[in-house]
């Protein structure tokens, strides 16, 4: 069944991942050649509807839509009539107008993309909502992890930092789950959820952690311009209790373990300087499969499908 | 009605009049045999075994042109990708293209596209196993293996060992209404 839109991991299937994680190989093939370019999504167009400030998630989806040779055009909060009070039915009903076909969506709010997704039958692409869901991020993650572990069965990633308010975390877990992987957390107990996925392990302690034997340590960005900060005493702090300081790096190395991080790397919170030139850091691979993976999306999605027709409520 | 089919000597020969015909023409200089997922690629693989013996520089290549077709708008589902392997130089190269089957002519004008975004080779023919006519672009094989009279509605069902596990060619007649 073609899926319209892609909104969360939860509304995927082992499968259905497992096919957009095969799809992508081929997809980074096309990086080594001298073109990089193919016709695939040739007369389509696509939107980057931007709410929330964002740099390499907006540049991957554009340099990924652009490779499929389709048309970008961007409505940067910044600059669009977002921000003059347009509300999101007055954007709707200009997207449908501009007759787009793919909608890639960042909000604060949870459940936005999807909202959107019910009212256009443009195929909307969730970049992230609030807490909620970031599943290309999460599907990236499991494309590195695979490049690395091709059957990632039993292998085990640790995910470090605020976990509670954390998209990339709850999708990423989601995803690594349906593949097979065993994941625990590692954070502050205020910002680790007690309540939540099952089978999840829970530390509160680096060291205890580090007994678990993960083989990846997944390190979440400390959101700086969110409010996250105040839940723990100070960024020194941080990085003194679950940061990859020198010392631990020294640790990490001779265990052979890897290293992932969704970018931007605050530097000397969630890891020291030292991190960018470890040999098993992956941090530039994620930049560089995050293409390859929303190219197979695109690719994937079916504008219109299983749409019918549409009705926006005047309340939005 | 039972169908026409092909065994697998009728396609042996083809694939052997393919390898003379292409060593005739070509008098020992390098080529580089590119194969259209799929099945053309089983088709070059043949090919090139039986040129193998020849004192030349042979590359092989395998093409997936999925990303360039032009029916995206018909179609379900997008066709399923697979890797294109083309680990030579395209730049100045002599390229054959081969398929199994030539019926329109879209598939071929997808591979020159596909093919033209690694590089500008110095030439390019076409090899096809089998050749059924309809085209409905101006494209000409330059190498055919086996020639074959079709209606515009019936289906050429192309079964080869590594792909499918025999070989074997059906003529599915389209039945009358």
């Amino acid at each position: 069944m073609p899926h319209k839109d892609l909104l969360d991991i939860a509304s995927l299937d082992r499968a259905e991942i497992n096919h957009l994680l095969d799809q992508s190989v081929p997809f980074k093939e096309l990086f080594t050649r001298s073109v990089k370019k193919v016709p695939a999504l040739k007369g389509k167009s696509v939107l980057m509807l931007f709410y929330e400030p964002s740099t390499r998630t907006h540049s991957s989806f554009e340099v990924a839509a652009k490779r499929l040779s389709a048309d970008v055009t961007n409505f940067d909060v910044a600059q669009s009539s977002i921000t003059k009070g347009e509300s999101v039915r007055e954007t709707i009903e200009t997207l449908q107008a501009m007759r787009t076909d793919y909608v890639i969506v960042r909000h604060k709010a949870s459940g936005l993309p999807g909202t959107i997704a019910r009212l256009t039958k443009a195929s909307v692409i969730n970049a992230g909502d609030g807490a909620h869901a970031h599943p290309t991020q999460a599907l990236l993650d499991a494309f590195t992890l695979k490049e690395k572990f091709p059957d990632p069965t039993g292998k085990k990633v640790l995910i470090v930092g605020d976990v509670l308010h954390s998209r990339v975390a709850r999708s990423t877990s989601t995803v690594l789950k349906k593949i097979g992987v065993e994941v625990g957390y590692l954070g502050p107990g205020s910002l680790v959820p007690r309540v939540g996925p099952e089978n999840i392990r829970r530390f509160t302690d680096y060291k205890q952690a580090m007994a678990w034997s993960p083989d990846v340590v997944y390190l979440l960005r400390v959101q700086m311009e969110r409010q996250d900060v105040q839940f723990f005493p100070s960024l020194r702090e941080y990085h003194k209790l679950y940061g990859i300081t020198d010392q631990r790096l020294e640790e990490i190395r001779d265990r052979g373990l890897y290293i992932m991080h969704p970018g931007p790397v605050n530097r000397g919170v969630e890891l020291c300087d030292a991190v960018m030139d470890y040999e098993r850091s992956l941090i530039n691979d994620q930049v560089e499969n995050g293409i390859a993976v929303r190219m197979a999306v695109l690719y994937w999605l079916k504008p219109g499908a299983g749409s019918h027709d549409l009705q926006i409520p005047p309340s939005l | 009605m039972q169908p026409r089919t092909l065994n697998a000597e009728d396609i042996a020969a083809g694939v052997e009049r393919l390898a003379k015909a292409i060593r005739e023409k070509t008098d020992g200089k390098p080529l580089a045999l590119v194969g259209i997922r799929s099945r053309g690629d089983e088709v070059a693989e043949r090919v090139l075994n039986l040129l193998s013996g020849d004192d030349r520089e042979l590359s092989f290549g395998v093409l997936d042109i999925s990303l360039y077709r032009d029916d995206f708008e018909h179609l379900h589902e997008n066709p399923a990708i697979k890797e294109s392997e083309i680990p030579f130089p395209v730049e100045g190269a002599h390229i054959i293209l081969v398929d199994d089957v030539l019926f329109t002519g879209r598939t071929i004008r997808a591979a020159l596209d596909a093919l033209s975004d690694y590089g500008r080779p110095g030439k390019i023919e076409l090899a096809v196993l089998i050749d059924r006519g309809h085209r409905e672009m101006p494209i000409q094989p330059d190498y055919v293996g086996i020639p074959l009279d079709t209606r515009r509605l019936d289906h050429v069902l192309v079964s080869l060992e590594g792909t499918d596990g025999m070989d074997e060619v059906r003529i599915v007649e389209k039945e009358s209404p």
